[in-house]
């Protein structure tokens, strides 16, 4: 391929997202997936009419139960992320979630000036999430465990079986009651749908300028950078030592 | 009637026949007790034996902002003896609505309760007490409430905070709560409260724990709110007898509907019983004649806190604080999501605008590359 031509990049394969994180991306945009409708159906269900006897259908109560399956895998799932945080690569580490340092807020206000604002300048080079996206991720992951805690609050009380649900007994008090506390549930879901939105946009968006495979890396793991973003040292330094993943 | 000078308390057992009721009526009282308070059968001897050998229990009762449906409630408790015994002996002492006695002698019986049972009597509170310039909005007797209650709650056992209005101010507590409507619990510090909400509480609860005091020498297990858990720890739509439609997906989609009349779930006409902890469905109201559901209507969610400002009664989505009456987080969420829209479609257009010539250069190199696969 690169033989001289003027514009011809060598790229370099770099494995982003391990397999782990690509599980629990596509396990988390399921089970969110089927939490949103599920959860709509219980908030606002359609009218059925029918001529059979209640004893032989339970649309909503199925509905429910899913909501409840779907719930359990979504909170273990989070929890396994968090851990994955601490011993995956440094892709999936938690400090590409939370600023730790001058360079994070840095990077995050060049992907503003780039991306959001437009400017013409020079392009960040991250490889995993940009600083920006990262902080972003911090705040779906407090809306998890928001989203976690009110729904198990609410699922504390009409849980017959095991111990785990009865841990947030708790909650509706703090909210005071089962009303506003599905209330917040119900708001906190929107924040979902708003970021499912964006967040598929900005996939296509870095896909479209960057070239390097953006949409695809959640399916393989791969991402393919320029070498020469390696070679002039272009790559953004809260990401330290990126020729040795290669 | 009699003053109690002289002679000890009478037990339950001796008030009940002086009272004219036979010992089925009593043993019939007792087992509706245990079966209320979820005691097992074989616990039954132990109320019986309570009941027969223990004095009753003082029992003050004070009345503030309230409009006295949790006495109305009480009095038509499903077994007579709850009213007429345990009501009759607490109106002995004091309760303002009850009580034979009136002005100085009224006062006076309280303040006798008051010292003769120091740290035994029970002291329940119907209404709330208004805090706002200095507690002018409610006085009796020349005191404010929240005098009265200090003073009441002082020498008391136990606080029984009766009705949502002294369990969370209810209807005088909603916004903007003028007078400063404050519940019990935020007032009395030091002494164990029980929470009764409900607007009218069930009547039998009442009885039920003094029951439970008398027998056990204790208070009943009470959940995180402080309310006894015997009777508040099901939500009303876990126990209502409409539920099975509930899980079937079949509604009542307005009130006059072929649906309403089946009796399906209320669910969508903005039914509460499912952000609701109450015994409704199980005990019932006026000898257990009914309760809102059975009736046709919805669950206000009446004992739950703030349930004036938590929502609206006939819809099951509520206001979004910040974004006015009308909006629910749905209309809300809408308009963000539409909004997100037309940003995101102004950004691609600026990204083919200003990434131009980086977006050319990609395809550039692409299309060479394809040449020179071509050859």
């Amino acid at each position: 391929m690169a033989n001289g031509k003027t514009n011809g990049h060598k790229l370099r394969r770099v494995y982003v997202w391990e397999q782990p994180v690509r599980i629990y991306h596509w396990l988390n945009a399921l089970t969110i997936i089927v939490l949103i409708a599920t959860g709509f159906y219980i908030a606002s269900p359609l009218a059925i009419q029918s001529s059979k006897e209640a004893s032989q259908q339970v649309y909503n109560g199925l509905g429910t139960h899913h909501t409840f399956l779907a719930a359990y895998i979504f909170l273990f799932n989070f929890l396994f992320r968090i851990y994955w945080g601490f011993v995956g690569n440094k892709y999936a580490n938690w400090k590409q979630f939370i600023p730790t340092s001058g360079r994070f807020f840095k990077e995050m206000w060049q992907v503003f000036k780039m991306d959001i604002l437009m400017l013409r300048g020079k392009e960040h080079m991250s490889v995993g999430h940009n600083a920006m996206a990262g902080f972003i991720y911090f705040f779906t992951f407090i809306a998890f465990l928001v989203q976690c805690i009110t729904g198990f609050g609410l699922y504390a009380s009409m849980s017959t079986s095991w111990w785990f649900p009865k841990l947030f007994k708790w909650v509706p008090g703090m909210f005071g009651g089962d009303a506003p506390l599905r209330s917040v549930h119900h708001a906190t879901t929107w924040f979902f749908i708003i970021f499912t939105v964006i967040h598929v946009y900005l996939v296509f968006y870095h896909d479209y300028v960057e070239g390097r495979g953006e949409i695809s890396s959640m399916g393989g793991g791969w991402k393919f950078v320029e070498e020469e973003v390696f070679e002039k040292g272009l790559e953004v330094p809260n990401e330290p030592t990126p020729a040795k993943e290669a | 009637m009699d003053k109690p000078t002289v002679q000890k308390t009478p037990t339950y057992l001796e008030e009940f026949k002086r009272k004219g009721y036979s010992r089925k009526d009593f043993l019939r009282f007792c087992t509706l007790m245990g079966a209320y308070l979820g005691l097992e059968s074989t616990a039954l001897g132990q109320v019986v034996k309570a009941m027969e050998t223990k004095p009753r229990l003082p029992v003050i009762w004070l009345h503030f902002q309230e409009c006295t449906c949790c006495s109305e409630s009480f009095i038509r408790s499903s077994h007579p003896i709850v009213a007429d015994v345990l009501l009759d002996q607490i109106s002995l002492d004091y309760t303002e609505t009850l009580m034979a006695a009136s002005g100085h002698q009224a006062e006076e019986a309280m303040k006798n309760t008051m010292t003769k049972y120091k740290g035994e009597y029970i002291l329940c509170v119907e209404g709330s007490v208004p805090t706002a310039a200095d507690g002018v909005y409610c006085m009796i007797g020349g005191k404010t409430s929240m005098q009265i209650l200090e003073e009441a709650a002082a020498g008391a056992k136990a606080v029984i905070a009766w009705g949502s209005c002294a369990c969370n101010g209810c209807v005088q507590a909603a916004k903007p709560n003028p007078t400063s409507a404050t519940p019990i619990h935020k007032l009395v510090k030091g002494k164990p409260i029980i929470k009764v909400p409900g607007c009218p509480p069930i009547g039998e609860v009442m009885a039920g724990v003094i029951v439970h005091v008398v027998t056990f020498g204790r208070l009943p297990d009470l959940d995180a709110l402080g309310r006894p858990k015997a009777f508040y720890s099901k939500r009303v739509h876990d126990t209502c007898y409409r539920r099975p439609y509930y899980d079937a997906g079949l509604y009542v989609e307005s009130f006059d509907d072929e649906n309403a009349k089946k009796g399906y779930c209320l669910y969508k006409v903005g039914c509460k019983g499912p952000s609701t902890y109450n015994a409704c469905g199980v005990t019932k109201w006026n000898n257990g004649v009914s309760f809102p559901i059975q009736s046709g209507h919805g669950c206000f969610g009446c004992s739950e806190e703030n349930y004036w400002d938590n929502g609206r009664i006939y819809e099951r989505a509520s206001a979004f604080p910040g974004f006015g009456i009308e909006s629910t987080a749905d209309t809300v969420g809408k308009t963000a999501l539409a909004a997100t829209g037309v940003a995101l479609a102004a950004h691609a257009i600026m990204t083919n605008v200003r990434k131009k010539k980086l977006i050319k250069n990609l395809e550039k190199e692409g299309k060479e590359s394809e040449q020179e696969l071509k050859s």
